[in-house]
């Protein structure tokens, strides 16, 4: 199993909560006597769950706990969670800057990390100092720095600023330098952390592509977190999910999202179906329930809802893919442009969206109740999602195939003209 | 702890506790080119700015020498062991800059630096070591103006000594950037979880002056019958060996270089060891 180069084992990462101040110094002399006697630190045991939400009786949280997961080479893993989860603290004890409470963590090859944007930047000194200053500080020798000088500036794309102080950039450029530096730095394994939210779209276009280049064709590994599930679904084919400290789950990135954006919504709980359970009854129109199925053929959403007084309303349905791209808007007057004026009772209206159309992604749908001048009677965002897999498509399209539509064998016709 | 098979290769294994003394040299002198940077950094970065730069560590032993002059001279007369009293006055303050250069810059090595130390791994000596380095250039930089105050003062008196006394003085100097190396990381060590070692070290260095012989003669108190207060100092016959050193005036106190040597390398060893073990969880506490 020489593959894996990293291999984590109980890592768990224990933090106090609260100041530092003469209590603290009080814990520090009992642990410091209780380790004089040869016995475990006390405050090891009685650490709880990291939920910042829920006030805890302890002062000791466990920001990681009996995490164990493997790397292989040349893997690009993803690691989501919401905030808190522990990502940001795997990553500083993988990157070496705090060391885990309990547990180890075996690497094979240089680790690089791009915790934050500009690490050691002196906003003095000029790009080019910085490169080097940057450079070094993330481990390169200056040689190296000089050999890939041209690239990092090519790169990041400021020639002309090279020799202006890096605090009279703008803050996208100052990324992209530092992003330029750790990204030529040539370690086997590079740790990113939501390097990318700044930075235009090309750049990002170019950071990801840098970082897929990375992997491909250098076989070098690299870990990301991030809370953009699009770039995660683009970047990585495995994917690491913490929550609370604890380890989820880990596997195919894009089950891990799903499930990931399963436990987002704890009200609906199965994102397939939603019941309204309590009622607002002032709204004159509400939804109740809704439903959706997806079938070999085609993706049927159902929605059941009340009318309580006379009322004009649109009820419609918006899908959006995991990209945030919207994919079709359907309303129920698309069909019948009597069914705008509603009177008391309950309905059911079902939209029906042949399969071969969408290409294999994660979907969300938004639920509207609106009389489309000023009023919007009920609004539920992102409300149910559902998974097209690659299975179902005719073809053997894989959600790396880039758009929206589902490619089809009949789009294509081909024949020997000569 | 299960064993690794003989053909599992790691190149680095991350645990809790380290040993007593953890520390890797051979990884200090990979990154001996971040340690270059970072002297580059100190000394760039600080004059970024300014119209007269690096002129200003002129400045500062100037008119420091000259209130020396005032205060301890002219008011409280007291004698300078036959030299002339500014460049008396400029070797100690020359010197002692250096340790207290030294030992202030080290001892925020942590807190300082907390921003960088939190992002990205390197052994984190480096900075101290070059935060020592980059006082040397500018211990250089005030050694030359002692030099050409002596210059001028040889030309005056028709005298100017050069002897081999002063081979010792690299070595003073080495002396006082292992003690001010020394204290320096042991403060910033304690400074990371509890603060109040940095409110001391403040006021403690400028206390600290006074009780080494910067601006009198080691002679002097002992004539007045105060010698044992300073003779506790392992600063006090760095700083008369040095005017020794300079001045070829006076004698050398080795069995007192050697007590400042012995401190030196106790301070130096108690320093790393407590650095090695803060540098690893010092970013949950600082």
């Amino acid at each position: 199993m020489s593959n894996i180069v990293i291999k984590v084992e109980n890592i768990s990462k224990q933090y106090r909560l609260g100041k530092v101040g003469t209590g603290s110094l009080a814990h520090d002399l009992n642990r410091t006597w209780h380790r004089l006697r040869g016995k475990e630190d006390p405050y090891l045991k009685i650490g709880v769950m990291n939920d910042r939400s829920f006030k805890g009786g302890s002062e000791y949280v466990w920001a990681l706990q009996d995490i164990n997961f493997d790397v292989k080479r040349g893997e690009v893993l993803g690691i989501i969670g919401r905030n808190g989860a522990g990502k940001s603290t795997l990553l500083k004890i993988l990157s070496r800057t705090t060391t885990p409470t309990t547990g180890q963590i075996k690497i094979r090859g240089r680790i690089a990390s791009l915790l934050e944007v500009g690490t050691g930047f002196h906003p003095d000194l000029s790009g080019r100092e910085n490169i080097f200053l940057n450079g070094a500080i993330l481990g390169m020798t200056k040689t190296e720095i000089k050999n890939k000088f041209d690239e990092i500036v090519d790169f990041a794309g400021v020639e002309r600023y090279i020799d202006t102080p890096v605090k009279r950039y703008s803050s996208g450029m100052y990324v992209r330098l530092a992003f330029g530096v750790a990204a030529h730095l040539e370690p086997e394994i590079l740790i990113v952390d939501e390097v990318l939210a700044v930075g235009d779209a090309e750049f990002q276009k170019k950071a990801i592509g840098k970082m897929k280049d990375v992997s491909d064709k250098e076989g070098r590994t690299v870990l990301f977190v991030s809370h953009n599930i699009a770039a995660i679904h683009t970047l990585t084919n495995r994917c690491l999910y913490l929550q609370n400290g604890k380890f989820v789950q880990i596997g195919n990135t894009d089950e891990i999202i799903t499930l990931y954006q399963h436990s987002g919504n704890p009200e609906t709980g199965n994102l397939l179906r939603y019941v309204k359970d309590t009622l607002n009854e002032n709204k004159p129109i509400e939804l109740l329930s809704s439903n959706v199925e997806v079938s070999d053929k085609s993706v049927a959403v159902s929605v059941h809802y009340i009318v309580r007084r006379e009322v004009g309303s649109v009820v419609s349905i918006k899908i959006v893919n995991l990209q945030g791209i919207p994919i079709i808007t359907l309303r129920d007057t698309d069909k019948d442009a009597e069914s705008f004026s509603k009177s008391p009772g309950k309905y059911a209206v079902m939209f029906t969206v042949p399969l071969t159309s969408l290409a294999p992604n994660i979907f969300k749908i938004t639920f509207s109740f609106s009389d489309m001048k000023s009023e919007r009677f009920d609004y539920m965002e992102d409300l149910l999602s559902f998974t097209i897999n690659e299975q179902k498509s005719n073809i053997n399209a894989t959600a790396a195939r880039d758009g929206i539509l589902n490619p089809q064998a009949d789009f294509v016709s081909a024949t020997q003209i000569i | 702890m299960e064993q690794p098979l003989e053909k599992e290769h790691w190149d680095q294994i991350i645990e809790p506790r380290s040993k007593l003394l953890d520390l890797n040299f051979k990884e200090i002198w990979n990154y001996r080119d971040l340690l270059v940077l970072f002297v580059k950094r100190d000394f760039s970065a600080a004059y970024k700015q300014t119209v007269l730069g690096p002129l200003w560590h002129f400045i500062q032993p100037i008119f420091t020498t000259a209130m020396f002059l005032f205060i301890f001279r002219k008011v409280a007369n007291i004698p300078t062991d036959d030299i002339d009293p500014i460049p008396f006055y400029m070797s100690g303050i020359t010197i002692w800059n250096y340790f207290s250069n030294c030992l202030t810059a080290t001892s925020s090595t942590f807190i300082s630096n907390a921003g960088i130390f939190g992002k990205v791994y390197f052994p984190r000596l480096v900075l101290p070591l070059s935060t020592v380095a980059s006082n040397i250039v500018k211990f250089g930089i005030q050694f030359l103006l002692l030099l050409s105050v002596l210059i001028f003062y040889a030309i005056r008196n028709h005298h100017f000594y050069f002897g081999p006394s002063w081979l010792l003085i690299p070595v003073l100097v080495i002396m006082m950037a292992g003690l001010g190396l020394g204290l320096g990381i042991i403060i910033s060590s304690l400074t990371t979880k509890y603060r109040d070692f940095n409110v001391l070290i403040g006021f403690a260095v400028t206390l600290l002056m006074y009780a080494t012989p910067v601006a009198y003669p080691l002679s002097y108190l002992k004539k007045k019958g105060y010698g044992a207060w300073v003779s506790w100092n392992p600063l006090s016959p760095i700083l008369e060996a040095f005017r020794y050193a300079v001045f070829g005036k006076g004698s050398i106190d080795i069995n007192g270089l050697l007590y400042s040597g012995t401190f030196i390398i106790i301070v130096v060893f108690i320093g790393m060891v407590i650095f090695s073990k803060v540098e690893r969880t010092f970013m949950d506490t600082v």
